[in-house]
């Protein structure tokens, strides 16, 4: 109670003291309120992940009854990784921004909404009143449209911002219903109003209020099909909020979910299929369109939608796994989820980072345009290298471990189950398998275009390694992708509690982690280690054997061809030319072509747009619909100053009358009855 | 740790085995069985050249895709005894393993900035990507039949069945075959031999590998061929007698190597462009396994 107050004094000493100090100072004082909040809140969260959960009772107000503040396991897990994101992301942030000093009052907007997005994100995941919680959504929803909107002057970035912005209050209007819905029913805005009122619910009931939450979440995390906000914030936001979005934001409604699911104890078998199906399609469709891209950061965006794809799939098969009561394939799902969760957030801020690095030191995005980098810039190549090897899945990196523990689940799911189970596990697998298969042509493509080769378009002379202020912390997220690579079994024995929770639910005593899935990843750990070393020697062996020899550095064999240029080579459109063409019925792929017809060629021109099949579809076809709509009241607003004020004396003359008017009407209706 | 000396034995020879049934088939004299392997030493003697194009990963890339076949042949178990590395869901692990060398052997051939290794390589990325699901499910229809997931377990598990069983196993093996020859880039998918770097996938990828390096490619290869050999003999040896197992493996290597010679004297390479839709075909062959064992099971009942 005494350390919540306190907290919250000095964030707001601390938001005071940015509006008065200079630029420098503005980040000094925002990394050590990040810092302070991550401290404060690391203290509670990690007992709290061990199995001793901290809980408070705030007296609250009239109108919200007491505000319960709880850390349990699962909150302590993403409180954990939102605060090693965040940290990570201000460090970052300040050698970023270094070069945007002179606009001093966008900085300080920026400083104290990173501030507030941080606290926000904390509080959502500890605090069990619903107004209350809504409050602070709504306080993470305008803070990250601050910093989104950095560079408001840029037409684009504050389209995006508004349209991320509309969609967060979409997704609010429906965690309202769900909420509201309760309270209605239970008179209480009480987190544990919801489970007593899912307790004694039918299942439907319970199912419509998931639903009701699951969509409103699903905006957040970006689900298909209600993921078209996303493309758009992350590439215009500066690089360390797109990580922070990317990384923390979205899972705040991964979080939610799970939190709804621990609520709603009502038919998990069909939520659960629910789920796993709204993932598989964010998790192939996140990835096709990723792969015809050219914009570093919006591919990375849609890997985002991917990757809560998988993490979905996670979910969805652990939720499958209570339904059945099936605790194996419970653990192995919430395991894979959960760490999963923590994976993405690590090597997505890692490639965000990585693609900001990229962007201060050439200008551009557009990944057409680069190329040879890795010769300027080795730590940034080889860093987003190690990311790119992670979110492909690949091991010994810590992407791998979160599919294996899904694939695992899928496996030993594979087993038990009539045919129609059996469908749904093999339509699962493949689609991870695709999922896989696809995010390794994405990011082969997406580092050898950006990294490797000649530069197709950037004076490469001029490129320029970051300072160490944007590569410690780089290297830091590496080293703790890393960790989790090498050491699986460990990490998974810290989800123990986290999971525990949720097998709770179905009402069995929290069992330990089976034993042959711990020696499994104990396994993949050593393999990892076997296999560094194992590279590492072959290499020495290389060294060794080959510098007696003569080596020589010649041009690329050019195939008999004398002249090769950096213009002749493989661009990323083409690089996924046979890809998009096989997945043509799918993708959205404009194409303006003036081509050669003549013997003498002419001007000739090729280019290429894509976009979204679903957003035209889905939400530009909805937004027509309510555009006609609201277009039958545009007789309104017809600008005259005299009509909107006379608009103003009928509502509140209506406000007055109308219950006055049904008053009398009633007493009508009683004095006629009596007669 | 028996498996992985058969393997690294069976690696030796395979690809001689190959050229000389080409050879004899052809009609011609041919070089002898060890003339691959004499090819990789003298390789490896050699110095090499390196495009100024390239950098680090280039270097790097030969290393550890030849480190990941590596890691691969010690998850192959033989007969009764486990592969080095043996765990729930290996083969999940190592289909990931070849993933990562293929990531590497990608980039590398980007790195070059030669547009015919990136044409290889873009083609290299997306064959891959269609073969990847035939083996998962090959490998979730024989999880589904004998309840175990790794390696060693499904294998040693696999002969209790009924003749029905060898049937899978003979489709299964077919599949895992027809795998191995779009992970080494043979026909009919792609033709080591074209006269045109166009018309490569995987040898236009290392057009600038030369001495050491192009030596690690080439072993790997044969290496990647053992092991897919070593798989096809595992679906029949579970539970023989160690000496009758032996007999199969080095059976299955020979008859496997002698096969791909003959493919690939009286077959010429499939057009590009049809080669996707004749890996995806070969997910819906292994789909009729998964039926298969599913009818084995009783589950359509």
């Amino acid at each position: 109670m005494v350390a919540i107050n306190g907290l919250l004094v000095l964030i707001i000493a601390a938001i005071v003291v940015i509006l008065l100090v200079n630029v420098r100072g503005k980040g000094m004082f925002a990394a050590a309120a990040v810092v302070t909040i991550a401290i404060v809140s690391s203290m509670v969260a990690i007992p709290a992940l061990l199995g001793h959960s901290f809980e408070v009772m705030l007296t609250g107000t009239y109108t919200f009854g007491p505000v319960v503040i709880k850390v349990d396991a699962l909150s302590a897990w993403f409180i954990l990784t939102i605060n090693f994101t965040m940290t990570t992301g201000i460090f970052y942030g300040l050698g970023y921004m270094k070069r945007y000093a002179d606009q001093r009052n966008s900085i300080t907007l920026h400083a104290i909404a990173y501030i507030l997005l941080h606290l926000a994100l904390v509080g959502l995941c500890a605090i069990q009143n619903a107004m209350v919680f809504l409050l602070f959504w709504e306080m993470m929803a305008l803070s990250a449209f601050v910093l989104i909107t950095f560079e408001h002057e840029k037409k684009d970035t504050l389209r995006a911002g508004i349209n991320y912005l509309i969609h967060s209050h979409v997704s609010i209007i429906f965690l309202m219903l769900g909420f509201m819905y309760v309270a209605f029913k239970t008179g209480s805005y009480s987190f544990s109003a919801i489970a007593d009122f899912a307790h004694h619910q039918s299942a439907m009931a319970g199912i419509a209020l998931f639903l009701a939450f699951f969509i409103g979440f699903a905006i957040k995390a970006g689900f298909v099909p209600f993921h078209t906000w996303l493309p758009y914030a992350h590439p215009v936001a500066p690089a360390h909020i797109s990580a922070v979005m990317s990384g923390v934001v979205i899972k705040i409604g991964i979080f939610g979910m799970l939190r709804m699911l621990l609520l709603i104890n009502s038919d998990y078998t069909t939520i659960g299929f629910i789920i796993l199906f709204a993932s598989i399609l964010s998790g192939v469709y996140g990835v096709m369109l990723a792969i015809i891209q050219h914009n570093l950061k919006r591919l990375l965006a849609y890997h985002s939608i991917e990757n809560i794809g998988i993490i979905g799939i996670g979910m969805g098969i652990g939720t499958i796994g209570l339904g059945i009561h099936n605790e194996v394939l419970a653990i192995l799902g919430f395991g894979g989820a959960l760490l999963h969760v923590l994976n993405h957030s690590l090597f997505k801020s890692l490639l965000f980072y990585g693609a900001g690095n990229v962007y201060l030191a050439t200008h551009t995005v557009a990944i057409e345009k680069l190329g040879g980098i890795i010769k300027k810039m080795p730590r940034t190549a080889i860093l987003f290298l190690i990311a790119a090897l992670a979110i492909s899945g690949l091991p010994p990196f810590n992407g791998f471990v979160s599919e294996f523990l899904i694939y695992s689940g899928l496996y030993g799911w594979i087993g038990s189950g009539s045919i129609g189970t059996l469908v749904i596990v093999l339509f699962s697998l493949l689609s991870l398998v695709l999922i896989g298969g696809l995010a390794l042509l994405c990011f082969t493509k997406a580092f050898s275009i950006v990294f490797l080769g000649s530069s197709r378009h950037v004076n490469i002379e001029e490129v320029q390694e970051q300072g160490q202020l944007q590569l410690v912390p780089m290297y830091f997220v590496g080293l703790l992708m890393l960790l989790i690579g090498f050491f699986p079994a460990l990490f998974l024995r810290i989800l123990q509690q986290p999971i525990a929770l949720f097998t709770q639910t179905i009402g069995t005593a929290p069992q330990p982690i089976p034993v042959n899935i711990t020696n499994a990843l104990h396994t993949i750990g050593w393999a990892g280690l076997l296999f560094a070393l194992f590279i590492i020697a072959l290499w020495i062996l290389r060294r060794w054997v080959s510098s007696s020899k003569p080596v020589e550095v010649g041009p690329t064999w050019g195939c008999g061809y004398p002249t090769s240029s950096a213009k002749l080579q493989y661009t990323a459109n083409s690089f996924a030319r046979s890809y998009s063409k096989l997945a043509k019925p799918m993708l959205d792929i404009g194409k303006k072509e003036i081509a050669i017809t003549e013997v003498f060629p002419s001007k000739k021109h090729y280019e290429t747009h894509t976009y979204d099949k679903l957003e035209r579809y889905f939400i530009d076809k909805l937004i027509k619909l309510i555009k006609v709509v609201t277009g039958w009241f545009l007789f309104l607003q017809n600008g005259r100053l005299q009509r909107y004020i006379l608009y103003g004396i009928l509502f509140i003359s209506g406000v007055i009358i109308i219950p006055i008017i049904i008053e009398k009407i009633m007493m009508l209706l009683h004095f006629l009855n009596n007669l | 740790m028996l498996s992985f000396v058969l393997i690294a034995l069976a690696s030796l020879f395979f690809t001689g085995v190959i050229i000389r049934t080409k050879s004899i088939t052809a009609g011609r004299k041919g070089p002898g069985i060890m003339q691959p392997v004499k090819d990789v030493i003298r390789l490896m003697k050699k110095g090499a050249v390196y495009s100024q194009t390239t950098s680090i990963v280039f270097r790097l890339a030969p290393v550890v895709y030849f480190c990941t076949v590596a890691m691969a042949a010690l998850l192959i178990p033989f007969g009764s005894s486990r592969g080095v590395i043996s765990f729930n869901g290996d083969f999940i692990f190592f289909a990931y393993l070849l993933g990562l060398g293929k990531f590497f052997n990608i980039i590398a051939a980007m790195d070059t900035g030669s547009s015919f290794e990136g044409m290889g390589a873009s083609r290299e990325a997306l064959y891959s990507l269609f073969a990847e699901p035939a083996f998962f499910i090959i490998l979730g229809s024989l999880a589904l039949l004998t309840g175990n997931t790794s390696f060693y377990d499904i294998f040693s598990a696999l002969h209790l069945g009924s003749y029905i069983t060898y049937a899978l196993a003979v489709l299964a093996a077919l599949v895992l075959a027809m795998i191995a020859m779009i992970e080494n880039s043979r026909l009919p998918i792609d033709d080591p031999k074209t006269h045109l770097e166009l018309t490569m996938v995987h040898e236009v990828m290392i057009l600038d590998n030369s001495g050491f390096d192009l030596g690690l490619i080439l072993y790997a290869g044969y290496l990647k061929f053992a092991i897919f050999g070593a798989i096809i003999a595992n679906l029949f040896t579970g539970g023989m007698s160690l000496l009758w197992a032996l007999v199969v493996f080095v059976g299955t290597q020979f008859s496997f190597a002698v096969v791909i010679g003959l493919i690939e004297s009286f077959m010429a390479r499939f057009r590009m462009n049809h080669n996707a839709q004749f890996i995806f075909a070969l997910s819906s062959v292994s789909f009729l396994i998964f039926l298969g064992v599913l009818l084995v099971l009783g589950k359509f009942i």
